[in-house]
């Protein structure tokens, strides 16, 4: 039987919140709680990424519509992927002549932690229609590794 | 300019479902700026993902509809997923003023400019005094 230790408990506990927030806001039943694109929406992370990986390398797609490209900027370092870019709001347009206004602008900044080894050197980015893709090879040490079982 | 999409189907979300008949169909609701000039109207839409040979818009008995399929451009296994790339699908009435036959689209890094001239007789016309 395990020691009453409080300090694993509040750590506990504090799993099952953050656990009941994340089932809240993920997928539960048809159209429910999806984290879909709320732009305009200040205290939230900006952009949003989805992250995938293959043998060789991590990819992070941001959600980045209408930044300008000349302002996007990338940089890795100590594990930390930081974006930073500029999206233009409509500079000639006075407030009274909107019937809408939706669409949110500003500078964004957000830094991506990287829980693997990331060949910094050998990183690129790709921006295609508002959407920005960054490929990070993972370094050797990363890559998944087959080992030969030998059968006596 | 009037929202012809049913707001009421739509949840906090940001995601909506088509009338009822539909329902299975999820898709997102693009957010657009709209604002005027003395030319007519122009709209500004955000549709992340979104190609130029996957974009359809189209005027019909004057309505506007604005409809996308967006696709995700990392390949890979998902590791973590923040957002989720679907159909964007916006309908708007057009006012009685708006040209349709002069409406000229623009694509460019994920936004959607559609500039809807003013019908000829609806601009503001300056009119020359003349003195004798």
């Amino acid at each position: 039987m395990p020691r009453w230790d409080p300090f694993t408990m509040m750590d506990a506990m504090h799993r099952e919140i953050d656990q009941a927030f994340r089932e809240r806001w993920s997928d539960r039943g048809p159209g429910r709680g999806r984290t879909a694109f709320l732009p305009g929406q200040g205290a939230r992370q900006y952009p949003l990424v989805n992250i995938s990986e293959d043998a060789q390398n991590f990819y992070v797609e941001a959600l980045a519509p209408g930044a300008d490209p000349k302002s996007l900027e990338l940089s890795v370092a100590q594990g930390i992927l930081t974006i930073s870019g500029e999206k233009s709001g409509l500079a000639q347009v006075t407030a009274e002549a909107y019937h809408r206004n939706e669409r949110a602008a500003g500078r964004f900044v957000r830094t991506i932690p990287l829980t693997a080894d990331v060949d910094a050197s050998r990183v690129s980015a790709e921006y295609r229609n508002g959407l920005l893709v960054v490929a990070l090879p993972k370094s050797e040490e990363a890559k998944p590794r087959q080992i030969a079982i030998n059968v006596a | 300019m009037a929202e012809k999409t049913v707001p009421s189907l739509q949840d906090e979300t940001g995601l909506g479902r088509r009338e009822g008949t539909r329902a299975d169909e999820r898709y997102l609701i693009p957010p657009v700026d709209i604002f005027e000039t003395k030319d007519g109207l122009t709209v500004v839409a955000d549709l992340p993902g979104v190609g130029k040979d996957a974009l359809d818009i189209r005027v019909a008995e004057g309505i506007l509809t604005i409809e996308g399929r967006a696709g995700h451009a990392a390949p890979g296994t998902p590791v973590a997923r923040e957002y989720e790339l679907l159909s964007f699908f916006r309908q708007f009435e057009l006012p009685e003023n708006v040209d349709p036959d002069k409406i000229s689209a623009d694509l460019a890094h994920g936004v959607l400019t559609l500039k809807l001239p003013k019908k000829e007789a609806a601009r503001p016309r300056k009119i020359d005094v003349r003195t004798a």
